[in-house]
């Protein structure tokens, strides 16, 4: 047993309202370059729709993630070594700008310039590839919610891989149309195939946090990661000729603090935390014969933090006290392995991801609702899961491999929470039955908790890296460098700024920060008071807004 | 060495001196202080349809290339002729082989010349010293096809072991041989001078991909895991370059 641990994301779609505040926050930190334009390492789809690039999910197109050979063994969809090294002059599966979209801006000098005249000017979209006017025809939004709806979302790989009777149940029509969001960063899997593809070797998986990330001065710009992929989550910088990914804001995580998604998550549906898992076990468990087993597979990879068995191993083998406590009260491993209403992102690229997703149940109450039920009725409830408009068969294709039980199950196990809690509230005393759907009272509470009370203290457990590493992890990543010393910049010549690192940098209890940091010659401290305030909400201070 | 003018030394062996000098010294410095400029440079995200055919075809017809280079300068004659190998032979496979190249590197390069010419996506991509490197490359590679076509193959040969590879493989001894190559026909000449010309601007060119082939990822480990490893910090004033300056025209 090879106890690793991985800071692991849970999303519940139930709450995401499609505002794309992570995608901006997102962009703003790490992705508004020359050069990354259209590189999203956070974006939010509408679903049913191709997604970005356009029908990524489809790998017999795109050939990303893992397959089975014939005697069973884990191979690249994309071919032998050899066979990517033959190609390396031409990758045959990589997107084209066009799959993405090309980057614009718009000529705004021209609203300054234009000679004077009767008419006012408009401004055009100009290529940042190259200068010149273009049209934009897609990109990242294009669709979102169902824009084009009626012409394209047909073609989104999960409905193309349903069985024909359920296909008949999508519909696009304005009356009967579904939808709901899908925010998608990269997976950071733990059989990360991105990795496994990049011949230079300058990908890796960090062995502390398990965070995939690419080291820029090793890259050399092979454009394999790209397309091994299947998440289309590692994309080509078009001016730096080198890949880039989400780096799972990693600076912040060292730090204790949460991505700077899942900080300015409007609908606060982000969830981060630990997972342990045996690594000894991954490479089985990938190699699962029957896809639709992939999910229990993966469960079968976590270990349970509360087992005295795994944390004194894990203890032995070196994972600091401190991270085996955030571990157990991990809310990822909780809504993951301890409630199962958390599934896997395609489990079927064999990748074995680890950003986990709550599929939505809100459209089922609405349904329920609509037809004159009570929401809190769980038969009723249960009833409509299978009269979906979002067929449980899509969800099934998205999160289990087609298999519909645990999406079932998930969303009868929600159902039931907000029946039980419901009931509470009113102290009415209703027949309900936890066990129907493998609930105790303490589970349902707890997800209750979770889901619902979704404290940030509750949301994000993140054990701050170990100071004692933090001048071998900051050399461990070269990004950290000061973005002044570039050439001609205003940090060229002289040593720069002192950079923050983790040394110094420790939350307080009531959220604020300090850090003193040490310039690099020694001389002149720089004092940094940060605020950090864990938002008690629009109900007042934490604690007052729960309800026990 | 009597009998050589001043130009002749200048240009046949100090120079060649230099852009060795530079080739050698310019990677150490690149590999040391570029890591994040050092890249294959892909345009394949901006066009994907020219790129398909003209770049595996103009990559082997180079590999092609270089080993017919490495057969005919830096082999001996004689090594050839101890094995039973006449000149009359040499030169048909010679012709007949490089011709093949020839013809590659010739699809290659116009599609890839086209390419870089005339989709402005593509051409937008290019620096001033790749274009230096491109065109200089370009010179060596009409020089070289008319070499291996228009004297080997249709003309009546011209036995350059005897002559261009002396000098060459002399640079590399100590002792090249300056008449050998200033009696070569200007053809020889230009192509011999252009390469050196483009050994001297390879190490600040996107050409120092050549050098990253990844033959290592055949052996090694599918998922690569790093741990905390003490690295030495960056030497004092040499942040090196990182990003492109945000404005700056390519």
């Amino acid at each position: 047993m090879r106890i690793m641990a991985q800071v692991c994301m849970v999303m519940n779609l139930d709450k995401c309202i499609g505002c794309h505040t992570c995608s901006v926050t997102c962009k703003q930190t790490w992705t508004n370059r020359p050069g990354t334009e259209y590189v999203y390492f956070n974006n939010v789809e509408t679903k049913p729709g191709l997604g970005y690039p356009a029908r990524y999910e489809d790998q017999e197109q795109w050939k990303g993630g893992w397959t089975l050979d014939k005697k069973g063994r884990l191979k690249l969809k994309a071919g032998s070594r050899l066979k990517k090294l033959a190609s390396i002059f031409y990758n045959p599966d990589l997107p084209g700008i066009e799959d993405y979209h090309e980057p614009f801006s718009y000529d705004y000098a021209h609203l300054i310039t234009a000679p004077a005249g009767t008419k006012a000017p408009s401004v055009s979209t100009r290529s940042a590839l190259t200068g010149r006017e273009m049209n934009p025809t897609w990109g990242a939004n294009w669709e979102d919610d169902l824009a084009g709806a009626p012409a394209r979302a047909l073609q989104d790989p999960n409905i193309v891989a349903l069985p024909e009777n359920a296909a008949e149940k999508v519909k696009l029509d304005f009356e009967s149309v579904f939808m709901f969001y899908l925010p998608r960063i990269c997976e950071h899997c733990l059989n990360p195939s991105c990795v496994a593809s990049c011949p230079s070797g300058a990908m890796y998986k960090r062995e502390e946090d398990g965070i995939v990330l690419v080291d820029q001065d090793r890259c050399r710009g092979w454009r394999f990661c790209v397309s091994g992929c299947p998440y289309k989550k590692v994309y080509f910088n078009h001016r730096t000729g080198k890949a880039e990914k989400c780096t799972f804001c990693f600076p912040r995580i060292e730090a204790g603090l949460p991505t700077i998604c899942s900080e300015t998550c409007v609908g606060r549906l982000r969830y981060l935390g630990l997972v342990l898992y045996d690594a000894d076990k991954v490479l089985a468990a990938a190699a699962t014969t029957d896809a639709a087993d992939l999910y229990q597979a993966q469960l079968g990879v976590f270990l349970d933090p509360d087992d005295p068995a795994v944390a004194a191993e894990a203890e032995r083998q070196g994972i600091p006290h401190d991270w085996l406590a955030a571990a157990r009260r991990s809310p990822t491993y909780a809504l993951i392995a301890r409630h199962k209403v958390a599934l896997p992102l395609h489990p079927e690229y064999r990748t074995m991801p680890m950003v986990w997703y709550i599929p939505p149940l809100s459209p089922v109450a609405d349904v329920t609702t609509a037809a004159g039920y009570d929401d809190a009725d769980a038969d009723s409830v249960f009833a409509a899961i299978d009269a979906l408009r979002i067929p449980v068969e899509y969800l099934a294709n998205l999160f289990t491999a087609g298999e519909v039980g645990p999406v079932r199950m998930a969303l009868r196990r929600l159902a039931m929470v907000r029946a039980v809690m419901r009931a509470h509230q009113l102290g009415t005393h209703p027949a309900i039955d936890l066990a129907e759907v493998g609930l105790t009272e303490d589970d349902a509470e707890d997800l209750f908790r979770l889901l619902a009370i979704a404290r940030y203290e509750d949301r994000y457990v993140v054990p701050p890296a170990h100071a004692e590493d933090a001048g071998r992890l900051l050399a461990q990543h070269d990004l950290s460098g000061c973005s002044l010393d570039t050439e001609g910049g205003p940090g060229m010549g002289g040593e720069g700024p002192a950079t923050a690192d983790v040394t110094g940098f420790h939350l307080r209890h009531d959220g604020s920060s300090d850090a003193s940091v040490a310039g690099r010659d020694g001389h002149g401290r720089l004092h940094l008071r940060v605020a950090e305030h864990p938002s008690p909400g629009p109900l007042g201070p934490a604690g007052a807004g729960g309800t026990r | 060495m009597s009998g050589i003018t001043g130009f002749q030394l200048w240009w046949w062996v100090i120079l060649p001196y230099l852009a060795l000098a530079t080739f050698v010294i310019g990677h150490i410095w690149r590999y040391r202080y570029d890591q994040f400029g050092w890249t294959s440079r892909s345009t394949e995200l901006q066009e994907k349809k020219l790129l398909k055919w003209g770049s595996p075809i103009f990559h082997y017809g180079t590999f092609a290339a270089i080993s017919g280079h490495i057969i005919g300068i830096l082999i001996p004659e004689r090594w050839t002729a101890a094995i039973g190998i006449p000149e009359t032979a040499y030169r048909w496979f010679s012709a007949g082989a490089g011709t093949l190249a020839a013809v590659l590197i010739i699809i290659g390069v116009a599609i890839l010349a086209g390419r870089r010419l005339f989709v402005a996506r593509v051409r937008a991509t290019t620096s001033p010293v790749d274009w230096l490197a491109l065109i200089l490359l370009a010179i060596v590679i009409v020089m070289g096809i008319a070499e291996t076509i228009g004297v080997g193959l249709l003309g009546h040969g011209y036995n350059y072991r005897q002559s261009v590879a002396l000098w060459f493989r002399g640079l590399f001894a100590g002792s090249p041989d300056v008449r050998a190559i200033a009696h070569a026909p200007f053809l020889y000449q230009l192509h011999a001078t252009a390469a050196w010309a483009v050994i001297a601007v390879w190490p600040f060119s996107r050409l120092v991909h050549a050098w990253s082939a990844p033959v290592w990822y055949l052996w090694r480990p599918f998922v690569v895991y790093r741990s905390r490893r003490a690295t030495r910090p960056n030497e004092p004033g040499t942040s090196g370059r990182r990003w492109r300056r945000i404005g700056v025209h390519y």
